[in-house]
């Protein structure tokens, strides 16, 4: 009985625009569900734009929700931190024994070194290579879809395609492809969804039987000639050649939901956008070279990552706001990416904005997503290939956004194909 | 007033030569110019290294080399070399007339 009260108490969000300014939670995963947290953000970036929220499910913390604000904060990894051990950028405080440590969660000079070490993978003579790699399975994927007859658009297109390439990225096989993104899935899911997945520690045992399918491949690799997949470069790189255990999952899971579930997510909102926006949609048919603008505008809009956390190690003023050392941040981006006093008219959906690449998806400063360019990549060939068929694709039935704050993302969407003119 | 030109090198080995305004940043001037693979998505605030360069070796000790957030984020970017800089630290002077900067990022 408690229990059932305590979940329907945290479904349900309050209006943010009655509420006491230091009350107004942005994490409440209800409002992503229900695609319903612009209005808060507006207020906050409006009235308290360095807001302290006195307490949350994740304990108190300030939530900076300006574009140029988050710019700062991100700049500044001397006061804002990003290490594991101060918690890292999980707006969660996980158990440390539960914690998984990567370059995304280390500040200089640990994240530097432990960075390069992967980021060969989108250097540029890789990408191009990458890039027909993602146009024949887009192809692929594309060829088998049905027209007049409804299906998921989620299944068969977003995590497909990314699956794919993070398989390619990873070099495993090709019919384990549903693994990597199942786990990535476990890393993600909100405990209060219900699933399988409903406390830390059945996370973690999950991630433990990942960490040892891929450990296999890491040996295994070691012992070979270094390749051009992700964990060979671990494998042969004498910072990452022997990790502890949470390292080496931590560098995983980073690598397993950076490199698709990002990117799935924007698959699907991308589609969405131009069902929403459908004189948007007519104008990139008749003009596909505006794929090049529509591809950074998709980014925007969905921000896939919506916030991100560091946590103040040492005293400061930011914005007239006394910080203290060991005070939780979150930095918003879906927040920024709606800042009207940089993205003009930021709720319209356009296909040729002005200046699209002005966003905050990719956070900005040492941080900045190592795979951007390959995220837009996936998105643009698949844009390209579908623009070349005559096709209208319809979402013909509610888009499923998941319960979280963490992630911006999407379990299901019935589409159907119809030929167009 | 001498307006100085800057030459860069694209991907696709299309050489372009543009004008830019001292004071302002090479990156702006690639931007303006629509210099493929120089974005600048932060617009300059060395950010987010989508301006990345190599300077030609002729210039570099001229153009300097870069400061310490620059460095920082080089440290974050691909195919970087001893002659790697983000095009939003490099201010144009009028001595920097006929600078040639090589786009690095020469991917699309």
């Amino acid at each position: 009985m408690l229990h059932l009260e305590a979940l329907s108490n945290a479904r349900v969000a309050p209006d943010p625009n009655t509420q006491p300014l230091d009350e107004i939670d942005p994490t409440l995963q209800i409002r992503f569900q229900l695609d319903q947290q612009d209005p808060l953000f507006a207020r906050l970036r409006r009235e308290a734009p360095v807001q302290f929220l006195r307490s949350s499910q994740f304990g108190p913390m300030w939530n900076v929700t300006r574009y140029r604000d988050i710019v700062d904060v991100e700049l500044n990894y001397q006061v804002f931190s990003s290490d594991v051990k101060y918690g890292g950028m999980l707006i969660k405080d996980l158990p440390e024994n539960m914690r998984r440590t990567s370059f995304i969660n280390r500040d200089p000079p640990l994240h530097g070194e432990q960075r390069k070490v992967v980021s060969p993978i989108v250097a540029p003579t890789n990408l191009m290579r990458m890039e027909s790699v993602i146009r024949r399975e887009a192809n692929d994927i594309l060829d088998a879809l049905p027209v007049g007859e409804i299906f998921d658009w989620v299944d068969r297109v977003s995590i497909e395609l990314t699956g794919r390439v993070l398989s390619e990225l990873m070099d495993t096989p090709k019919d384990e492809r549903r693994l990597l993104t199942y786990w990535s899935d476990i890393v993600n899911v909100d405990l209060e969804v219900g699933g399988e997945i409903d406390t830390e520690e059945k996370r973690y045992a999950k991630l433990k039987e990942c960490a040892a399918y891929f450990g296999a491949m890491f040996n295994e690799r070691k012992t070979k000639a270094a390749r051009g997949d992700l964990i060979s470069m671990l494998a042969h790189s004498p910072a990452t050649a022997s990790m502890e255990p949470q390292e080496f999952l931590g560098m995983i899971v980073l690598l397993m939901v950076g490199g698709n579930d990002t990117t799935r997510n924007s698959i699907t909102g991308g589609l969405l956008a131009l069902n929403e926006f459908p004189e948007e949609y007519a104008k990139l048919r008749s003009n596909p070279a505006l794929v090049e603008k529509f591809v950074p505008e998709i980014l925007r809009w969905v921000t896939p990552v919506p916030h991100m956390r560091r946590t103040v190690i040492r005293d400061t003023e930011f914005r007239g706001q006394q910080l203290k050392q060991g005070d939780k941040v979150v930095v918003w981006y879906i927040s920024g990416n709606r800042d009207e006093e940089v993205i003009p008219d930021p709720y319209a959906f356009k296909v040729d904005r002005a200046n699209p690449r002005t966003h905050l998806s990719f956070g900005m400063g040492i941080h900045r997503c190592l795979g951007n360019r390959l995220a837009e990549l996936q998105l643009r060939v698949l844009w390209e290939e579908i623009l070349k068929r005559p096709w209208v694709i319809d979402v013909v039935g509610p888009a499923k956004r998941k319960y979280a704050s963490n992630l911006r993302g999407f379990s299901a969407m019935p589409v159907k194909i119809r030929l167009g003119s | 007033v001498q307006v100085p030109i800057i030459t860069f090198l694209e991907v696709t080995d299309a050489e372009r030569r543009v004008e830019a305004s001292v004071g302002e940043t090479a990156m702006r001037a690639a931007v303006n110019n629509g210099i493929a693979g120089i974005d600048g998505d932060c617009g300059g605030v060395c950010a987010c290294a989508t301006c990345h360069v190599y300077v030609d070796e002729h210039w570099f000790e001229k153009v300097g080399p870069p400061n310490e957030q620059e460095e920082r984020m080089l440290e974050v970017t691909t195919a970087v070399t001893a002659r790697s800089r983000l095009a939003c630290q490099i201010e144009v002077r009028a001595d920097l007339d006929g600078l040639v900067l090589q786009v690095a990022d020469n991917f699309r």
